[in-house]
C-alpha cells in the first residue's frame, strides 16, 4: 500500500477520485498528464493495494477510492485522544500555506 | 440503476458465510458495528431478510433506539444482500431511501472480498456524509473480528467511553 502511495501521479489519481468518485478511465485521463496506458497501469497498482476499488456498470469501469486500508492504518496508530490535537494542526497548516493538496 | 456514490472493499480472510452471519445476526454485530459517535453499537434485525421484509438498523443498548430502517430488495445468502436504507420517519416515502449492496465473493485462496456500494445518497448530503465516514471504520472492525475473533481494542474503548 505505501508503495502504491509513494508515487505522485497515483496520488493525484486518488485526488481526482477524492474530489469525484466513480470515475472512468478517459474521466481520469482528461485531467491526467500521462497517456492511457500509463495511467491503467497506475491503477493497476492501486486496485491491488486496494486503495481503488472497482465497480462495473454495464460495460463501463467506473474506480472508487476505497478508504478501507487507511482506515486500518488510522486505527492501528492514531489514537483515540489525538483526533482533536491533528485537527487543530492541520487546520494551522492549512491556514498559513493555504489548502493546496499537492503541498501536503 | 444510478451509479453508487460510494464504492468499499475489503479482503477478509474467512469464509462467505461467516460474512454473510456477521451482517445479519445481532450478535455478532454488536462485536463489531461501532459508532463512535452514537457511543454504542449497532446491529441489523429483520424477521427473515427475505426480500420485501422490513429490516432495522437498531442501537445494541436497552433503547433499542432504531436509526435507519428499510426494506430487503436482494437476498441470496452468502453471496449478495440488497437492501434500502432510510430514516424511520421516511421509511414509507420510496423517493427518500437510498440503497446499500453487500457483493460477497470467496476468491479460493482462503479469502473473501466483500464489496459495499450506496447509491442514491447524493440528494441526502447529511446522510451522505454519515454513511461515508462510518463503513470504513464497521469494514476494517469485521476484517479485525472475523480474523482475530477480536474486534479492535481502541474502537471498542472509544464505543463504551463515549
Amino acid at each position: 500500500m505505501f508503495k502504491a502511495l509513494a508515487d505522485p501521479g497515483r496520488r493525484r489519481l486518488l485526488d481526482l477520485l477524492h474530489r469525484e468518485n466513480g470515475q472512468t478511465l478517459g474521466a481520469l485521463c482528461e485531467h491526467m498528464d500521462m497517456t492511457r496506458q500509463a495511467a491503467t497501469q497506475h491503477l493497476k497498482v492501486l486496485e491491488d493495494a486496494n486503495l481503488v476499488a472497482v465497480f462495473w456498470q454495464g460495460r463501463e469501469k467506473l474506480h472508487y477510492l476505497n478508504p478501507v486500508p487507511l482506515h486500518e492504518i488510522h486505527a492501528r496508530w492514531i489514537g483515540k485522544f489525538e483526533h482533536g490535537r491533528l485537527a487543530a494542526l492541520r487546520e494551522l497548516k492549512k491556514q498559513l500555506e493555504g489548502d493546496n493538496d499537492d503541498q501536503a | 440503476m444510478t451509479k453508487p456514490d460510494f464504492v468499499y472493499v475489503t479482503y477478509i480472510a474467512t469464509t462467505p458465510e461467516k460474512i454473510w452471519n456477521a451482517l445479519v445476526d445481532p450478535d455478532m454485530a454488536r462485536r463489531y458495528w461501532m459508532d463512535p459517535t452514537v457511543g454504542c453499537a449497532r446491529v441489523n434485525v429483520s424477521d427473515d431478510w427475505q426480500p420485501g421484509s422490513r429490516w432495522e438498523h437498531r442501537r445494541a443498548d436497552d433503547m433499542e433506539t432504531v436509526d435507519i430502517a428499510g426494506f430487503v430488495a436482494e437476498s441470496d445468502p452468502p453471496r449478495r444482500l440488497v437492501m434500502s436504507w432510510a430514516r424511520p420517519s421516511e421509511v414509507d416515502d420510496a423517493t427518500k431511501h437510498s440503497r446499500v449492496s453487500f457483493d460477497i465473493e470467496a476468491l479460493g485462496n482462503g479469502l473473501v472480498r466483500l464489496t459495499v456500494a450506496h447509491d442514491d445518497l447524493a440528494r441526502d448530503p447529511k446522510m451522505l456524509a454519515g454513511v461515508s465516514g462510518g463503513w470504513p471504520t464497521v469494514l476494517s472492525n469485521l476484517k479485525t473480528l472475523l480474523e482475530t475473533g477480536h474486534a479492535l481494542p481502541s474502537t471498542v474503548a472509544k464505543a463504551t467511553a463515549a
